[in-house]
């Protein structure tokens, strides 16, 4: 047996006060396994009693190499493990990558791949938002909200096997489009969750905007200013409940966001609370999202028709031998991307998520880096914890709504 | 070019002698490494980049001359555009200035590049690895650490990969 090495309180020595050192405040190590802090995070705290002088975040528990993986496999393989990353926004994970395969290859997805791709990742934003709602608040206590918004979320779950066989990890969004069309009981079951939302998020409203227990715990804690989320490039609801109104969706579309018509919801406190609000007002968009892509999704093909990157349908392999060659080389050698370096971003639930993704002509992508909202979030929660009690970190931890698979990657 | 960002990309090219390229509508500006904290301030401060978006390397072996790219990109939140900054790399132990004290957001970044590619960072307050454990040997994203499969030995490569297998501890 190895010894487990740690870092020393020398290396640490930057993160903690004078105090910490002579014994007057006390050094607690908080996780990696505590149900409080959401997966796999590690807090080293100096606390002054009950106070947090100092919060050292480490992370790394959940680090899985997926990056370096994914450079031993093709491109469409190496697909497969991107939703493992930010596994509360799986259709997300797989929407950016694929765009970012297309803008290097040059693949147009036809108008209904846009719209489904819209429709499946904003029902992924309400399920991550729903999980968050519930986790967050039962964390200060609130446990019946946890149970309601469970229950929304297995709509949305069940949509996902619908379309995809899976209800986390899809994969169902691949370059050059989708991996095929909806089913038919897609719209019913999509409108039944747009009609059925709306009224439950009153009802969760009802159970916390305005409940004095649950305003105690959140306004006034863990304030974060525009300025500071910025240096700490904190996007996402962090970013814009503290005022600013950067949204990826309307900053720079893709999947044809331009179409439709919505608000970036926006807060000026910066607090728990607004976070709150923001991400309460974002399902609401979604839903909003949702229906006008239903309203007026096109019928058509669901992926680019290029062979050349993308498989040709099963009935044709029968009936075509170019069909068939096609198919043959897409599965075992892969498809050959030209070369150069593209930068694709979406926006998650937690905030801004990039791809970038380099290519040398090869059927492996020669370097693939996610830039992830999470990893952000945490470098900046001990500007946002300091001075606040123990208590409301757990508070502070589920409001900023962190996934560790988003930032070990 | 976007015409937003053509004044930025003409200023780096004349004062820090920028290679401009452009690929499905970006634009990358390959900068000399000892400019990198110039480059940057010169970005936020005048040309309103206040976003680093992302920050990460490309490991180019066996070539050396250079062997790494150090990949910036800058963000405008006003302008809504990206810019793609590179600094070239030589060597296997190479080192760069850090930008933590013009976007603090770097600090973890640089961590992250350190951990996995070895890229040192001078000056920068704290450069521990972020990823893996303190303890850990080797920068897994550099092209020549192996995967972690077991090498296959044939007859006729038996001992060559005989000499470099992990013995005994593990």
């Amino acid at each position: 047996m190895r010894e487990i090495q740690e870092f020393t309180l020398d290396e640490l020595k930057i993160h903690l006060s004078e105090k910490a050192l002579s014994g007057e405040t006390v050094v607690l190590n908080m996780g990696p396994q505590h149900p409080s802090t959401h997966g796999v995070l590690r807090l080293i705290l100096e606390l002054n009693g009950e106070i947090i002088v100092n919060c050292i975040p480490d992370v790394g528990y959940l680090h899985t190499g997926i990056e370096k993986n994914m450079e031993a496999k093709t491109y469409q393989k190496a697909e497969v493990l991107v939703d493992r990353m930010d596994y509360m926004y799986a259709m997300g994970n797989t929407l950016v990558y694929s765009l970012a395969v297309e803008k290097l290859t040059g693949l147009q997805p036809p108008p209904r791949a846009d719209a489904i791709r819209v429709i499946l990742t904003e029902l992924s934003r309400i399920q991550s938002h729903l999980l968050w709602l519930g986790t967050s608040a039962m964390d200060l206590a609130a446990l019946s909200t946890f149970l309601y918004a469970m229950r929304e979320r297995e709509m949305v779950l069940d949509i996902f096997e619908l379309v995809s066989g899976a209800r986390m990890m899809t994969t169902f969004i691949r370059p050059g489009g989708l991996w095929r069309d909806v089913p038919v009981q897609f719209e019913t079951m999509v409108r039944d969750f747009t009609k059925v939302l709306p009224k439950r998020l009153v009802e969760y409203e009802s159970m916390l905007t305005h409940n004095p227990l649950f305003l105690d715990r959140t306004k006034g804690i863990g304030k974060i200013d525009t300025q500071t989320c910025l240096a700490y490039d904190v996007t996402g609801p962090a970013l814009r409940a503290s005022g600013l109104a950067h949204d990826v969706r309307k900053s720079n579309p893709y999947s044809g966001y331009d179409l439709y018509d919505f608000d970036v919801p926006t807060q000026s406190e910066g607090d728990v609370y607004a976070r709150y609000l923001v991400r309460i007002e974002e399902m609401r968009q979604s839903v909003r999202i949702i229906e006008q892509a239903l309203d007026k999704i096109p019928y058509g093909p669901v992926r680019d028709q290029n062979y050349k990157y993308v498989p040709p349908p099963r009935s044709e392999i029968g009936v075509s031998m170019e069909a068939l060659i096609h198919h043959f080389k897409l599965w075992t050698e892969g498809f050959v991307p030209p070369k150069g370096a593209v930068y694709t971003t979406v926006e998650s639930p937690r905030g801004e998520m990039g791809v970038f993704l380099e290519s040398n002509g090869t059927p492996k992508p020669y370097r693939v880096h996610y830039r992830t909202p999470s990893g952000p979030l945490l470098h900046a929660l001990p500007v946002i914890a300091k001075g606040h009690f123990v208590a409301d970190l757990i508070g502070i931890i589920g409001s900023i709504d962190i996934v560790l698979g988003d930032c070990d990657r | 070019m976007n015409e937003i960002l053509n004044p930025a990309v003409e200023r780096l090219q004349q004062q820090f002698k920028g290679q401009v390229s452009e690929f499905r509508g970006e634009v990358t500006l390959l900068i000399p490494a000892e400019v990198n904290v110039d480059v940057a301030t010169l970005l936020r401060d005048e040309f309103a980049f206040d976003l680093l978006s992302a920050l990460t390397a490309v490991d180019y072996c066996p070539q050396t001359h250079p062997r790494f790219h150090l990949v910036y990109i800058f963000y405008s939140t006003a302008n809504k555009v990206y810019l793609n900054v590179r600094a070239p790399l030589d060597g296997d132990t190479p080192s760069i200035r850090t930008l933590e004290t013009v976007y603090p957001s770097a600090n973890w970044r640089e961590r992250e590049v350190w951990d996995l590619f070895g890229i040192h960072f001078e000056g920068h307050s704290d450069l521990r690895r972020l990823l893996l454990p303190p303890d850990w040997k080797g920068h897994p994203l550099r092209k020549d650490y192996p995967l972690g499969y077991e090498e296959v030995q044939f007859t006729f490569n038996f001992d060559e990969i005989d000499t470099r297998k992990p013995k005994g501890e593990l």
